[in-house]
């Protein structure tokens, strides 16, 4: 049995997607975002939903830093490195697919 | 005033007790409801409906088999219209494409598909279903083709133990993403059948460490969860996530119980759909107040630095098996009943007896 190979390292020019069975969902009765996700859900932090709610399956993590280091007139680099933090553990626990 | 009383998570839509397999190790109750009494679709858009507005976020469509009922899609579709997400627990014997087609196009979310075995003689010794197995992988096949995220769950017992590093390796030949191994419950059927399925010490070791190794060498690929059988714990599992915590189930009949066993808690009236809505039910009722939080709890459950871990354990195993749904559940090392655990599994038998297979009628009486 030799399985699928681990998911790729992710860069700036990766497009990452939620896989079918995962998806972001606004939860209105507690007021928080939640990963729902087969048989679990998670809390996303405040952050984790920002990134998390630019995941469209078309855009670079890239065009997602740019986005958020506007939105929030942060130095680019440290939403690059939180970016590409999250989405590197996202995606080794499949909640996030490259 | 007590403070409010968070919302459920989840709900366990337990649809029918009807099934076409028999299988030995049922958390079903010995008392199956019968289809006559079985909750309508109206009924059971309104629950959606209820669950949803408190607060819910993901509904499992269980039984029973989930899939003997005609308005399944139906269902699902009224789920996920309300932002739900839906899980089919399903034996997987009566899926079709068509079936899966209708299923997917109203939304369903994911689909736990249970294996009695990966060997078709014992897997179909165990389900009482001849043919099953067969049905089950073309089931798995379909789920995976169609895309859909699939678990493939395997309920563990002594039949079985030793075969756990094989059940993985199906589950990942199958496409499965996620792998349940799970240790039977002794509730219901279940624990009628104790002395036939309880491992033994050796083989609930030889089975996690099948387990162990495979997450190892399927780490990125099949995510394992392995539910131990408590009998062998120190500590109590939290069950349910605590009573009245996180979960909220629903029989067939329209009783709202913490857990699919609770209908054995008496002297308390047992909640039902028909008759009141699940907010009034969560919040106010006496079955969903008795052991929730930490204020019914006994010594030494009340003094424990656990007590907000396991919650005590379960209050039905409690009852079960020392005839007080209140007491500290036995399985914990601190409880004063701890012996009772270490009796019973003393005294299993070498050869097992015969089973007691989950059928309408079947049910051993004086359990």
């Amino acid at each position: 049995m030799t399985g699928a190979p681990a998911p790729p390292p992710v860069a700036e020019d990766t497009i990452v997607r939620f896989p079918r069975g995962i998806r972001l969902h606004h939860d209105r009765v507690r007021d928080q975002w939640v990963i729902q996700a087969p048989e679990r859900a998670f809390i996303a932090d405040p952050i984790a939903a920002e990134i998390l709610q630019l995941v469209d399956g078309t855009r670079p993590l890239a065009a997602i830093i740019d986005l958020l280091a506007e939105r929030f007139s942060a130095p680019r680099p440290v939403i690059a490195r939180d970016v590409l933090d999250m989405v590197a553990g996202l995606a080794r626990r499949q909640v996030l697919a490259t | 005033m007590t403070p409010a009383v968070p919302p459920p998570m989840s709900l366990l839509a337990e649809l029918t007790h009807r099934c076409p397999l028999q299988c030995p190790y049922c958390s079903n109750p010995l008392a199956l409801d019968g289809r006559e009494g079985e909750l309508g679709t109206g009924d059971w858009l309104r629950v959606l409906d209820q669950a949803a507005e408190l607060g819910v976020l993901q509904v499992h469509f269980s039984g029973g088999e989930p899939m003997a009922r005609r308005d399944l899609p139906e269902l699902v579709r009224h789920a996920a219209s309300l932002g739900l997400y839906s899980n089919l627990i399903t034996s997987g014997v009566l899926l079709t494409e068509a079936t899966l087609a209708q299923l997917a196009k109203a939304g369903l979310d994911h689909v736990q598909l249970s294996f009695q075995d990966v060997d078709t003689a014992p897997a179909e010794t165990m389900g009482g279903m001849p043919g099953a197995q067969q049905k089950k992988l073309a089931a798995a096949r379909m789920v995976v083709a169609e895309g859909m995220p699939l678990t493939a769950n395997f309920v563990i017992h002594r039949g079985n133990a030793g075969r756990v590093g094989r059940m993985l390796d199906l589950a990942v030949e199958l496409g499965a993403r996620r792998a349940e191994i799970a240790h039977t419950q002794y509730y219901g059927w279940g624990l009628a059948n104790r002395a036939a399925l309880m491992p033994s010490r050796a083989q609930l070791a030889e089975a996690t460490r099948a387990v162990e190794d495979a997450r190892a060498r399927l780490s990125g690929v099949l995510a394992i969860d392995y539910v131990t059988p408590d009998y062998y714990a120190d500590q109590p599992k939290p069950c349910m996530g605590g009573w009245g915590r996180r979960f909220v189930n629903i029989s067939p009949s329209g009783h709202v119980l913490p857990c699919h066993a609770a209908e054995t808690i008496g002297g308390v009236p047992i909640p039902d759909i028909r008759t009141d809505s699940l907010a009034a039910i969560w919040a106010d009722s006496p079955l969903f107040r008795l052991f929730r939080g930490t204020d019914w709890m006994p010594e030494p459950c009340r003094g424990c630095a656990l007590r907000e871990q396991d919650w005590g354990g379960c209050r039905c195993q409690a009852l079960a098996l020392l005839g007080d749904a209140a007491a500290t559940d036995p399985v914990c090392t601190r409880s004063p009943d701890h012996a009772r655990i270490s009796e019973i599994l003393a005294d299993l038998p070498q050869t097992p007896p015969p089973l007691v297979y989950r059928r309408y009628g079947n049910a051993p009486t004086g359990e």
